[in-house]
């Protein structure tokens, strides 16, 4: 039982904020003296495991490649791309928008996107002209704050459910690299990037499904802000 | 035939020229720490070609898992100690990257296509050739698909210098800084409650809690776990040893005989699920808050849970129905 403890390190350190790393490391110890393994055996264990799970870190081989990418404009084409999407309504865009992450992140194209490289300078902007342009009206700062928090969450949710379709992600090579060390499996990245696309598409169709809802609510929201904007006036006031 | 230690070989030798790279830079004020990790970093990658040799394969030549061990713990002490630093990245001005969009166009995104596309040839088509060593034909089809990438990039782009790449890709390393190490430490984490009995001692305790044979329940448990879990420690990859240790691997797999790759795959994306909905996971959630300049820092959380939790049941129905 005394062995759980290396778990309450790993949660209270998370809990906490401490560095990950160090949190692990430690956990990591604990767990092998409390398991009954002397330091010996702690460090070979570290060594054999780490080197069990290189395929890991191998994603990093991909970083030169859109680094060089990325020197030459990768970003800023992607920027143009959506620019382009400029006649959409907010809701229509933003689901528009979710589907680019998801297809880009599973081709492994996750670093084009993310809150400072595109719904900062670009998505939440295009949404909120998007917005008034379709209600006809400056945006009340409730409904202002709703559609940038939207925008984020369209690339967060197409962030996480398309990436795992790609096979050199962090995610996918954590799962084989643990099980194929811990438990001697050949478990191949690609079969568990297959199980990755039937959620993509279900977090594509609820998550779409309420960014185009974000249209209505829009409308709707509107038309009760103006109404309630218009009840003060004195009988006979023309508008 | 191509091996995928060779692939370890490339990595490990990438991280070294990197780490001389940033060893002779100096806009990094922690230019030697920072280039003794990714250099040390580099070196276990060959080095554990002997160690791993003396596990899996016989007949190669070994090395004692000690000394790997105590460079491991070193990293950690360099990561976890605040001793890794950034320079001033070697890059293009925002205006050449504009015109050189504008010239390129989408051509741009070809290079980057190429990675996958090669991964998947080598995986698929190439994979029963005996070109490969077998069961790893995806990953070094990765590393092929970059390799290949990174010429096809060069020809786009026109740029000459190999030395620009490798500049641009370090200075992405700077900026992951200890994060990209930290999923391989996870898996070491794994393989270590694994040793310990810890998978043992929680499977146990779901056994008492757990009814028998239910594979639905154990379904629930281990999505929902993964999923709270991830919601408490703001991370779905600490979550993942945790859960899979516990339930995912000797309750699932072992015992109801699930696919593991079904099982694995979604369990990770209910951990996902809940990733969106927690503050806990700060980069993801209260960053874009502060971005974009919200009153309510929990503005994107609350535009997210709504979808996270029908997609927590989604992982769970789909598991339940397609995995066994």
């Amino acid at each position: 039982m005394i062995v759980l403890l290396g778990v309450v390190v790993v949660i209270l350190g998370f809990v906490t904020r401490r560095n990950p790393v160090l949190v692990v490391g430690v956990a990591g110890i604990v767990t092998g003296l409390l398991g009954r393994m002397n330091p010996l055996e702690v460090l070979a264990a570290f060594g054999r495991s780490f080197a069990d799970s290189r395929s890991v870190t191998v994603f990093a081989i991909v970083l030169p490649v859109i680094g060089l990418l990325e020197r030459y404009g990768l970003r800023e084409q992607a920027r143009n791309l959506i620019g382009r999407l400029g006649s959409l309504s907010a809701g229509r865009f933003l689901t528009v928008y979710l589907l680019v992450r998801q297809v880009t992140a599973a081709f492994g194209l996750n670093s084009i996107g993310g809150p400072a490289q595109t719904v900062r300078p670009l998505v939440a902007p295009m949404a909120e002209a998007a917005a008034e342009r379709t209600t006809g009206a400056a945006l009340p700062e409730r409904l202002r704050e709703k559609v940038r928090s939207y925008a984020a969450s369209a690339d967060t949710v197409g962030v996480f459910f398309g990436e795992d379709c790609f096979i050199a992600i962090g995610s996918i090579l954590l799962i084989t690299g643990f099980v194929n060390s811990t438990y001697h499996q050949e478990l191949e990245p690609t079969q568990l990037a297959l199980w990755a696309i039937p959620l993509a598409v279900c977090a594509f169709l609820i998550h779409g499904a309420r960014l185009l809802l974000l249209d209505r609510r829009l409308e709707r929201e509107m038309a009760l802000a103006a109404a309630e904007h218009d009840l003060p006036l004195p009988k006979g006031t023309t508008k | 035939m191509i091996k995928v230690e060779w692939l370890y070989w490339l990595v490990g030798l990438v991280f070294v020229v990197m780490a001389v790279q940033m060893a002779a830079d100096r806009s990094n004020p922690k230019r030697w720490t920072s280039a003794a990790f990714w250099g040390l970093l580099g070196l276990t990658f060959p080095y554990g070609t002997g160690v791993a040799n003396g596990e899996a394969h016989n007949g190669g030549w070994t090395l004692p898992a000690e000394p790997l061990g105590v460079a491991v713990l070193v990293l950690i002490v360099l990561a976890g100690g605040n001793f890794l630093g950034k320079g001033v990245p070697v890059t293009t001005t925002a205006e050449q990257r504009e015109a050189s969009a504008a010239r390129l166009g989408s051509r741009i995104f070809i290079p980057a296509l190429t990675i996958p596309l090669v991964a998947i040839v080598c995986a698929s088509v190439l994979d029963d050739s005996g070109l490969f060593e077998t069961g790893k034909a995806t990953l070094i089809g990765l590393g092929v698909g970059c390799v290949v990438a990174l010429v096809v990039g060069m020809l786009v782009t026109g740029e000459k210098k190999v030395s620009a790449p490798l500049h641009s890709g370090r200075s992405m390393l700077e900026a992951m800084g200890s994060a990209l190490l930290l999923p391989q430490l996870l898996a070491v984490l794994g393989s270590i409650f694994a040793l310990a009995g810890v998978g043992t001692q929680v499977g146990r305790i779901v056994d008492d809690v757990l009814p028998d044979n239910s594979k639905y329940l154990a379904v629930v448990a281990y999505c929902v776990g993964m999923f709270l879990f991830t919601v408490i420690m703001g991370n779905a990859f600490a979550a993942f040893p945790v859960m899979t240790a516990a339930i995912g691997w000797p309750v699932l797999i072992e015992q109801m005989h699930g696919n593991e790759a079904a099982v694995l795959a979604i369990g990770m994306l209910a951990g996902f699920a809940g990733t969106l909905c927690t503050p806990m996971a700060a980069n993801f959630n209260i960053v874009p808050a502060t971005l974009l300049e919200l009153k309510d820092q929990y503005g994107p959380i609350k535009a997210q849970i709504p979808t996270a939790l029908p997609l927590l049941v989604c992982c769970t129905v789909i598991m339940a129905v397609f995995a066994f």
